[in-house]
């Protein structure tokens, strides 16, 4: 029984922090979400070449060979920078769903010369515009890839999303793949840029408080604007070990699906609430300057807000613990 | 990161429950803060000490079992679960315990621990006064030194257990020109010193739960310094962290709480009783809290015995288990709907009016939100 990560998890981490820091600032976020920009520049063969795309595919497949506890961490830095590409649809959903299948599709995932998203849910789809290939849900149990379509574009508050109205020209059957499984590890993946996104926003707005100053003073030493953030560290304390026990809850297939998905929800109920409360309590003690277009605090807000209800919002996964319960 | 119990835990858990379902009391005793009740739990505590599950997590020389965290979290899961009664004890065991162990000499570990262990001794805190509450370091009892003993004067209140208690835990001030956190001391005194006039004050539901304490002239030995004259702050803040975190409310206690909510709506469900979409929502959301903060625990406790240490961090976990424990209660008042307020064997109702105090006592949780503002987050502090 030990719940920590390994000093290789947290270099990993590290590790993928500075690369986002370096390849992924606010101005890349921001012209990717403006249109300006097709893709990331350079990002997506960064994290290719150092194994975040291969992370989830065994060894035998060309993968690493790691599991979802390995990725948690970096896909909560993922929220911490709003890297605004599918990298968690492309490496926690549909590698591993294409490996299991042992499609063809899985070798350029892994290499990064494709990008894979996936549509689980009905409606529209993330980066339904931008990638190469989509692993649908098409029956209840039933996962296929899907590489020709139609997509009409829909406009998000958040211009990261890309979303596509997507129509199917046809689709493969994967075989092997674990659809429940797929959307778990989704909704898992989501909590944990739901956690990085309220940490950055934390972050911003300790630092904003403390120099902002007003009636002579910075606006961060009254006690309203203490609490308010508080509240926010508090939310974020309590809904990141949620979030890390369900990465390790999928991670171990033995555990059994109902403990695994009670978990995930668990997580996501968790972590939309901590990141709702972030995106409240910055926009709040930011004042007037937070709800502006041109600063970039609007890139976190608008990720929480779409990432909070992402895969299902809190209260559908407070209605899936609640059934587990039998209540 | 391995989340499977290990055998030896296994085994632990198994021994654990198998002894309490064994000892514990078949019929509910009466509340410990009456003075029928004090004795019946102080009798309890002797059980749990004759049998070795008093305090698990103490060297076996002073009548634990060396347990780590781990074992400790497992042990505390199956008191609660077990449905065992409250700690008396335990205002000593999670508050004072700790800074005899750190500050504590030789002496003073082998004259307190053991009848702290086996309930010969239930101690209460002396720390609030009328004009200290959240401000601790307002305190004017004085304790000044004659000859072998310090003479002590003053006023404590809010004292829980107080009434009954055999010892007490007191900071004052044993510099009468000192100011603030300078000139305290960490000072035991027996509850039957001469001069020390208690005073029992009904709680919200009209127990005797706490004291208010009259120290007249009161002459207590020397010997009873904990960590030395005038570092009577820095003793009693370097133990606060373990209070406030892990030591006093641990995961267990609510794990138990809301495992009898769920049931409680479960019945209800087989019942054929309609259950309030909202209030299912609310129960599901306790239970989310409440294994939430077992895992932030987990993850606590693998930093703790990597040699990291607690430090404001702990005000996070205060704020939270308080806050979830006052929601915990409401939930199931709402459950009961307009029957809640029977008083009559309703040991939600005592619950809630328990976690009523839960944001004001160990420092309110306003404090303890500036606690996380100012030293886990660093805003300015003015």
């Amino acid at each position: 029984m030990r719940f920590a990560f390994t000093d290789e998890q947290a270099m990993f981490r590290d590790t993928i922090r500075d690369l986002f820091a370096d390849l992924c600032p606010p101005e890349a976020v921001r012209a990717y979400t403006q249109g300006d920009a097709r893709r990331v520049e350079g990002l997506w063969a960064a994290l290719a070449e150092i194994g975040v795309l291969a992370a989830l595919a065994p060894r035998d497949s060309g993968g690493l060979g790691m599991n979802e506890v390995d990725l948690i961490r970096i896909l909560e830095e993922a929220g911490y920078a709003a890297v605004p590409e599918p990298l968690m649809e492309h490496a926690a959903v549909a590698v591993p769903a294409l490996a299991s299948a042992g499609s063809d599709l899985l070798e350029p995932a892994l290499t990064g010369q494709s990008t894979v998203t996936c549509a689980l849910e009905t409606g529209p789809v993330v980066a339904g515009l931008v990638v190469d290939a989509i692993v649908a849900q098409v029956g209840d149990d039933l996962l296929a890839a899907v590489t020709s379509w139609d997509a009409a574009p829909l406009s998000s508050i958040d211009g990261s999303r890309r979303l596509g109205e997507v129509t199917f020209d046809g689709s493969a059957p994967l075989i092997g793949a674990d659809a429940v499984l797929a959307s778990d590890r989704a909704v898992l993946g989501t909590a944990a840029q739901c956690i990085g996104v309220a940490r950055r926003l934390l972050d911003a707005t300790v630092e904003f408080t403390t120099q902002r100053h007003q009636f002579g003073k910075p606006v961060g030493s009254y006690q309203a604007v203490k609490h308010h953030l508080a509240d926010v560290r508090i939310g974020i304390e309590f809904a990141a070990p949620l979030v890390y026990r369900a990465a390790w809850s999928v991670s171990r297939p033995t555990l059994g699906a109902d403990t695994r998905g009670r978990d995930v929800s668990m997580a996501k109920a968790a972590a939309s609430d901590a990141v709702d409360r972030a995106c409240r309590g910055a926009l709040q003690c930011h004042g007037a300057i937070g709800y502006t277009y041109e600063y970039d605090l609007q890139l976190w807000l608008k990720r929480g807000w779409v990432l909070s209800a992402a895969y299902g919002d809190a209260r559908r996964h407070r209605k899936r613990v609640a059934e587990s319960l039998g209540i | 990161m391995n989340l499977d119990p290990e055998p030896r835990h296994v085994e632990f858990r198994h021994e654990c429950r198998e002894w309490l379902n064994t000892h514990k009391p078949t019929v509910p005793i009466a509340s410990m803060d009456t003075l029928e009740g004090f004795e019946e739990h102080r009798r309890w505590e002797r059980v749990l000490f004759d049998g070795g599950w008093s305090v698990p997590a103490w060297p076996t020389r002073y009548g634990g079992r060396d347990c780590d965290l781990i074992e400790w979290l497992i042990y505390e899961e199956e008191y609660w679960g077990s449905g065992a009664p409250g700690r008396v004890a335990a205002n000593g065991l999670s508050l004072l315990a700790p800074t005899i162990f750190n500050f504590g000499t030789s002496r003073q570990q082998d004259l307190f621990l053991p009848p702290m262990a086996s309930g010969e001794h239930i101690w209460a805190q002396g720390w609030s006064e009328p004009d200290a509450g959240s401000d601790l370091a307002a305190i004017k009892t004085t304790a000044i030194r004659d000859g072998d003993h310090y003479v002590v004067n003053g006023q404590k209140t809010w004292c829980s257990r107080g009434a009954f208690a055999d010892w007490i835990f007191c900071l004052v001030r044993t510099d009468s020109d000192s100011r603030r956190h300078d000139g305290l001391t960490y000072l035991l005194v027996p509850a039957d010193t001469e001069g020390l006039e208690r005073r029992t004050i009904g709680r919200l539901d009209g127990v005797p739960g706490f004291a208010e304490l009259f120290f007249n002239d009161c002459r207590v030995s020397v010997d009873n310094v904990v960590g030395g004259e005038g570092r009577g702050w820095k003793v009693a803040m370097a133990t606060a962290g373990s209070e406030r975190g892990l030591s006093l409310r641990s995961p267990g206690r609510f794990m138990a709480a809301a495992e009898r909510l769920t049931a409680m709506v479960r019945d209800m469900v087989d019942r054929g009783e309609a259950v309030d979409p909202t209030l299912r929502d609310e129960v599901a959301n306790i239970w989310i809290r409440t294994q939430a903060y077992r895992w932030q625990t987990y993850l606590l406790a693998a930093g703790l015995m990597d040699g990291a240490e607690i430090g404001p961090e702990a005000s996070l976990g205060k704020v939270f288990w308080s806050e979830l424990d006052l929601e915990l209660h409401a939930t199931a008042l709402r459950l009961l709907g307009e029957t809640a307020e029977v008083a009559n064997g309703n040991d939600w109702l005592d619950g809630y009016v328990f976690a009523l105090a839960g944001p004001i006592y160990a420092g309110t949780n306003e404090i303890q939100r500036n606690i996380v503002a100012e030293r886990v987050l660093g805003l300015p502090r003015r």
